[in-house]
């Protein structure tokens, strides 16, 4: 796999949304806002090739059209706002266990894995469906309102996790967010949907 | 062997029969009673009609009219298919993988049993070529269109899964790899619920005629463990190419799961 590097979108045009051009350095987080049904996910989904869409999109000198749909979802990773568990367990949606210390900053416990899924409410499902993908160790995360579904408490103690993430291992992140507050604790930059553009908002 | 003959007068006893129980079913409002005629209509006509092209076609014994006969039976079957999908893939392909998985498994099979295995004199002889293939297409048919209707529709439930499984990197065989372990069971299952349970819960359809036509049991058991199988080959194949298939077209060449290539089931 390629080490990677900065996240560009170069004309991407999915559903209203077109000629989307933005781009991300290692270890960036970009907010995106906007009304709902304004396409924020669908943007997402065009990023990490899961919708036939317009334009290219590059990570670091590697080109989405070039790359094998699977091989760019492994690197270019997202996080959808509802998560999905198909086996029984936790941990076998795991392909590598998770440290201890990561289950226990999400306000998990060692055997959390060997929890069954259908016991599994919102907010964990939510927790883990961001463990799951981040263990995984992508190149780039896409978050879709990844803390929408917890408290207030647990929301800013995931974000503090994910940020310090993000951080430490270089990802460039494309974040949808609602609360200012958030958008303004996490991202130096913010884009907001007003109709059929992407239009950059002043850093705050 | 003599089977005693059956005239139109005793059989409009058992049809007199089917329209008694038409009126039960009517008397008690169970609504089924119109729909019970009408198969049963159908019934006699569709047979009636097979039986004058039978005739026929054993009096001729010429391999273009087999040959058309059994083309004839597969379209029918390929359209059969198509009609008791749910979600369809759209296009053509629900007909088109259909007929070619059937005719790929049935045909092949057909005609292997008929030259390697019966060996009847010319090999193509109606008498032995048309209700084999009858039997393999019939079979083949159901599984196919069980495990393609079994396919595309969890594949439009579970989208969220399949979905979810893109997003973490997994090729598309490993994301759908469960429907299609699920939509091959649900394909073969019929044959092999009726291998299990064969002579000892059911009395197989074709043996029952051949005892009843006079030949001893022993080689009508032989002739029904054949049958059964090569049943079982042509399902088995054939249910394995359409999922196979099937499975593909549900993605792009970027590995995308694109449910815009179904239909929407009619209300």
């Amino acid at each position: 796999m390629s080490k990677g590097g900065p996240l560009r979108l170069e004309r991407v045009g999915i559903g209203d949304l077109f000629e989307v051009g933005l781009s991300l350095d290692l270890g960036e987080i970009g907010c995106i806002s906007g009304a709902s049904g304004s396409g924020k996910s669908r943007l997402l989904r065009a990023v990490a090739d899961l919708e036939p869409h317009a334009g290219e999109v590059w990570l670091g000198e590697q080109a989405q059209s070039l790359t094998p749909g699977h091989a760019w979802r492994r690197q270019v990773m997202l996080v959808p706002a509802e998560s999905h568990w198909w086996e029984e367990t936790v941990g076998q949606h795991f392909a590598k266990r998770p440290a201890d210390e990561e289950l226990r900053a999400l306000s998990f416990t060692t055997d959390t894995l060997e929890w069954q899924v259908s016991r599994l409410s919102t907010g964990e499902k939510q927790r883990l469906s961001l463990l799951r993908a981040v263990s995984l160790e992508p190149r780039a995360l896409l978050l879709d309102e990844p803390t929408a579904n917890l408290d207030d408490a647990t929301s800013e103690r995931v974000e503090a996790w994910l940020v310090e993430r993000i951080r430490s291992r270089g990802w460039p992140t494309l974040w949808v967010a609602h609360d200012r507050k958030q958008i303004a604790r996490v991202a130096r930059r913010h884009w907001r949907i007003a109709s059929d553009r992407l239009e950059e908002l002043e850093s705050v | 062997m003599n089977v005693i003959d059956l005239s139109w007068w005793q059989l409009s006893l058992a049809a007199l029969m089917v329209v008694a129980l038409a009126g039960c079913t009517a008397a008690m409002r169970l609504g089924m009673s119109r729909s019970l005629l009408i198969a049963a209509l159908r019934t006699v006509i569709q047979l009636a009609l097979v039986g004058l092209v039978l005739e026929a076609l054993f009096a001729a014994e010429r391999l273009v009219w087999v040959v058309l006969m059994a083309l004839a039976m597969l379209l029918i079957a390929g359209r059969e298919v198509m009609a008791r999908q749910k979600r369809r893939l759209l296009g053509g392909w629900a007909f088109g993988i259909g007929t070619l998985s059937m005719f790929l498994s049935s045909f092949t099979v057909a005609v292997l049993t008929l030259t390697v295995i019966i060996g009847p004199e010319p090999w193509y002889r109606p008498q032995y070529a048309i209700p084999l293939l009858g039997m393999l297409l019939g079979n083949t048919m159901t599984g196919v269109a069980l495990a393609l209707d079994r396919l595309t529709d969890t594949a439009w439930r579970e989208r969220g899964v399949i979905e979810n499984r893109l997003m973490l990197g997994e090729p598309w065989q490993v994301a759908i790899g469960d429907l299609r372990r699920e939509a091959m069971r649900s394909g073969l299952m019929p044959m092999i619920n009726a291998m299990a349970a064969a002579g000892v819960v059911s009395l197989p359809g074709m043996m029952t005629g051949q005892i009843l036509a006079g030949t001893p049991p022993s080689l009508a058991v032989k002739y029904q463990i054949l049958i059964m199988f090569a049943i079982t080959l042509g399902t088995g194949f054939g249910t394995l190419a359409a999922v196979t298939a099937g499975s593909r077209r549900l993605f792009d060449s970027r590995e995308r799961l694109r449910l815009d290539r179904l239909s929407t089931p009619r209300t």
